[in-house]
């Protein structure tokens, strides 16, 4: 339990770090069967809403690896996305009939992979050139997919299978009822029950729970990496690449190592996506995309975990929620993100770290220009 | 193969024009970063809007497919100022929005881009969106020529056609083709004049070097900061212009592709450096439709693409180099 303990504050007892952990996690797991007013979205279905939420932080969770930690500007992270989301679609429906659990592990290998090649000659680029090698790369991507007939061009493919079901076909294991809340306070409503565990079309918990399991593993994972040898050594590049490579950091090694991880992370939840949506076309590639998980990391705080976790779930979540200005959405998401880049240049939540190296500095100006409170109180 | 063999000429030439475009928007962003090192990712709207200028020019004079010649460049005289004088507009409103109220803070330069994909996202939908807008203040029934039909294509009302002027080979080049060409580069030298010549030129030079010592020799850098989108904002209406001279046909994301093309091409010449940009703008047009030839065209921006990451690997600050504080006055 010590890596999860990790994600607490350190104020509370070991006990109840576990009780606080676990009360967590069912809160989450149980979010769509809740319905709660005011959070649920009204328009659209809340499951899927809460799937999409977890999507995007599994791809905010990976391109922090690589923007927040290791400070490389990715601009195509849509690119590992697509890949992962293709490699589910080829294996599976298009060229092969792996089953969901076999063809997983391998579309995320190339996705990783691929991270590999394009980060072994282009991590040598300066940090802003790479800007836009992995926008290129991005797009380049997509309009493979577009352009060639052997990942189904512009149609895209169809037919993904769902992952296997627990239990039977037709009902699962057993069936939980979700709650209703119309009059007021919360009735049991038996006609609305998500079955244990029966992957269909309707019903999209239990693809939240499937990507909520990822989003935990990967946040367990994140949380030990990050405090381990590899963690600092991305910081200490991060902070200044020289200094790190004359202190004996192997520079190059760890940025293709952050690419990697930020490339596997990505692939994952573009497996993830498409396996929930049946089917994937390039559309679903736009390299806006890419510029939308750069919003929800720096938004939320880039190399704070819990910071791009709150980014990508406001990224998701302002413009589901507010689907009554369906057409102005972009428009008004344009707008917010100028006004919080303005109002938290830091992001939502600033790592700690940030927070006090901003603090020091800020003491040492007032020592310097002599007017510090505190000496001038001595 | 063969068809590039068989078409090299037209596929230069057009592909020249094309490059002139390019070149002038990269301007944009590489004045930009070579003072603040900054993408300024919404500099592709810089040129949307340009472009919307042009075609609403043509309208608001009522130009029809029967405008005599001299009517239609007479009219394209007024749309090329009317379109700078948006692009600079636009550019002006972006720096005072999206950028200064964050570098007055010192704000992370990363926040600094995504304040910049908000404003251009912002701008893009805005354009896209102006019948609605415009309906609700109750201008959309007045101005209706100008915003119906927000989210589809807009084009010229008039087509222009080209005279020939000169054959090279089997391609018979055209007014178009020389009047993008020619006067992209005149733009471009006349920036560069001004760039090492004047004294705000010397100041953008200063403040690109060094911000701090140029603040100490008492360069106002937040003016000059100004002048470069301003002038970034000039370039990019003129591009706008020969685009819609040479393309015809805009639509509010228009902005986004050619955008990043554009930056391709800064990056390719060696960003912060104008010479390079225009060294970027021309490679990269020509490679494309060289590119094209071989591969087929819907590989055209994979071609664009791979030549960059090729020319990085071997030149990592670009064909020319990065140099806007380093040019010799």
């Amino acid at each position: 339990m010590k890596s999860l303990s990790a994600l607490l504050p350190r104020n509370v007892g070991r006990r109840g770090k576990i009780i606080w952990i676990v009360v967590g996690v069912l809160f989450a797991y149980s979010l769509p069967l809740l319905e709660l007013p005011l959070i649920s979205t009204p328009d659209v279905d809340f499951a899927g809403v809460l799937f999409t939420m977890a999507i995007y932080v599994l791809v905010a969770l990976g391109l922090n690896v690589v923007v927040g930690y290791a400070g490389l500007l990715d601009l195509g992270y849509v690119g590992f996305y697509a890949i992962g989301a293709y490699s589910v679609a080829m294996l599976t429906a298009e060229h092969g009939s792996l089953g969901w659990f076999a063809a997983l592990p391998v579309a995320v290998a190339v996705a990783m992979v691929s991270g590999v090649l394009l980060g072994g000659p282009t991590l040598r680029v300066r940090g802003d050139y790479l800007a836009i090698v992995t926008l290129g790369f991005g797009e380049i991507i997509r309009l493979m997919a577009v352009n060639s007939d052997w990942l189904g061009a512009a149609a895209g493919v169809t037919k993904i299978p769902a992952p296997p079901n627990i239990g039977s076909d037709s009902a699962g294991i057993f069936a939980i009822p979700h709650l209703n809340w119309d009059a007021g306070y919360p009735l049991i409503d038996l006609s609305n029950k998500t079955e244990f565990l029966k992957f269909g079309v309707l019903d999209a918990t239990p693809y939240y729970w499937l990507a909520l399991t990822f989003v935990i593993l990967i946040l367990i994972a994140d949380v030990r990496v990050k405090d381990s040898r590899v963690g600092r050594a991305w910081e200490a590049l991060r902070e200044d690449e020289d200094a790190a490579e004359l202190m004996g950091v192997p520079t190059f090694r760890y940025k293709l190592l952050a690419f990697a991880l930020g490339a596997f992370v990505g692939g994952l939840a573009g497996a993830l996506f498409a396996t929930r949506q049946g089917f994937v076309n390039p559309q679903s590639f736009q390299l806006l995309l890419s510029m939308l998980f750069v919003a929800a990391v720096v938004v939320g705080g880039q190399g704070n975990r819990w910071g791009v976790i709150v980014g990508a779930m406001l990224v998701v979540y302002i413009p589901e929620r507010f689907r009554g200005f369906a057409d102005f959405r972009v428009l008004l998401f344009g707008l917010a993100l100028m006004l919080l880049a303005t109002w938290r240049p830091q992001g939502l939540l600033p790592p700690l770290r940030t927070i006090k190296a901003r603090a020091m500095r800020e003491k040492l100006a007032d020592l310097e220009s002599g007017d510090d409170p505190e000496a001038s109180n001595a | 193969m063969q068809f590039l063999v068989d078409h090299f000429f037209e596929l230069t030439i057009t592909g020249l024009a094309l490059g002139s475009v390019y070149a002038l928007v990269a301007l944009g962003y590489t004045m930009v970063y070579g003072v603040l090192q900054l993408i300024n990712f919404a500099h592709s709207e810089v040129f949307m809007y340009g472009t919307f200028a042009v075609a609403w020019t043509f309208t608001l004079f009522g130009a029809t497919a029967s405008t005599s010649t001299a009517g239609i460049i007479g009219l394209l005289i007024v749309a090329l100022f009317a379109a700078m004088a948006t692009s600079a507009g636009v550019a002006l409103l972006v720096e005072r929005t999206a950028y200064r109220p964050l570098l007055s803070r010192g704000a992370p330069k990363l926040v600094a881009l995504i304040s910049a994909i908000g404003a251009s996202f912002a701008l893009s939908e805005a354009m896209g969106l102006r019948d609605r807008i415009t309906g609700f203040v109750g201008l959309d029934g007045p101005l209706r020529d100008y915003v119906s039909g927000a989210r589809d294509n807009q084009s010229l009302p008039v087509s222009l056609d080209p005279a020939p002027v000169v054959t090279i080979g089997d391609y018979t080049v055209t007014t178009i083709d020389t009047l993008v060409i020619v006067s992209a580069l005149l733009m471009m030298i006349g920036l560069d004049q001004f760039v090492r010549r004047s004294r705000m030129g010397r100041g953008m030079r200063a403040v690109a070097q060094d911000p701090e010592s140029a603040a100490l020799m008492g360069v106002d850098s937040q003016r000059v900061v100004r002048v470069t989108f301003l002038l970034g904002g000039l370039m990019a209406g003129a591009a706008a212009t020969l685009y819609m001279i040479r393309i015809g046909t805009t639509r509010f994301d228009a902005g986004f592709i050619l955008g990043v093309k554009a930056f391709t091409a800064a990056v390719l010449g060696g960003i912060g450096n104008l010479r390079g940009a225009l060294l970027g703008g021309l490679v990269l047009g020509v490679a494309e439709n060289w590119g094209s030839a071989i591969v087929g065209t819907q590989w055209k921006d994979v071609v664009a693409f791979t030549l960059l990451v090729v020319i990085l690997l071997f030149r990592p600050t670009g064909l020319l180099g990065e140099s806007l504080g380093k040019a010799r006055a």
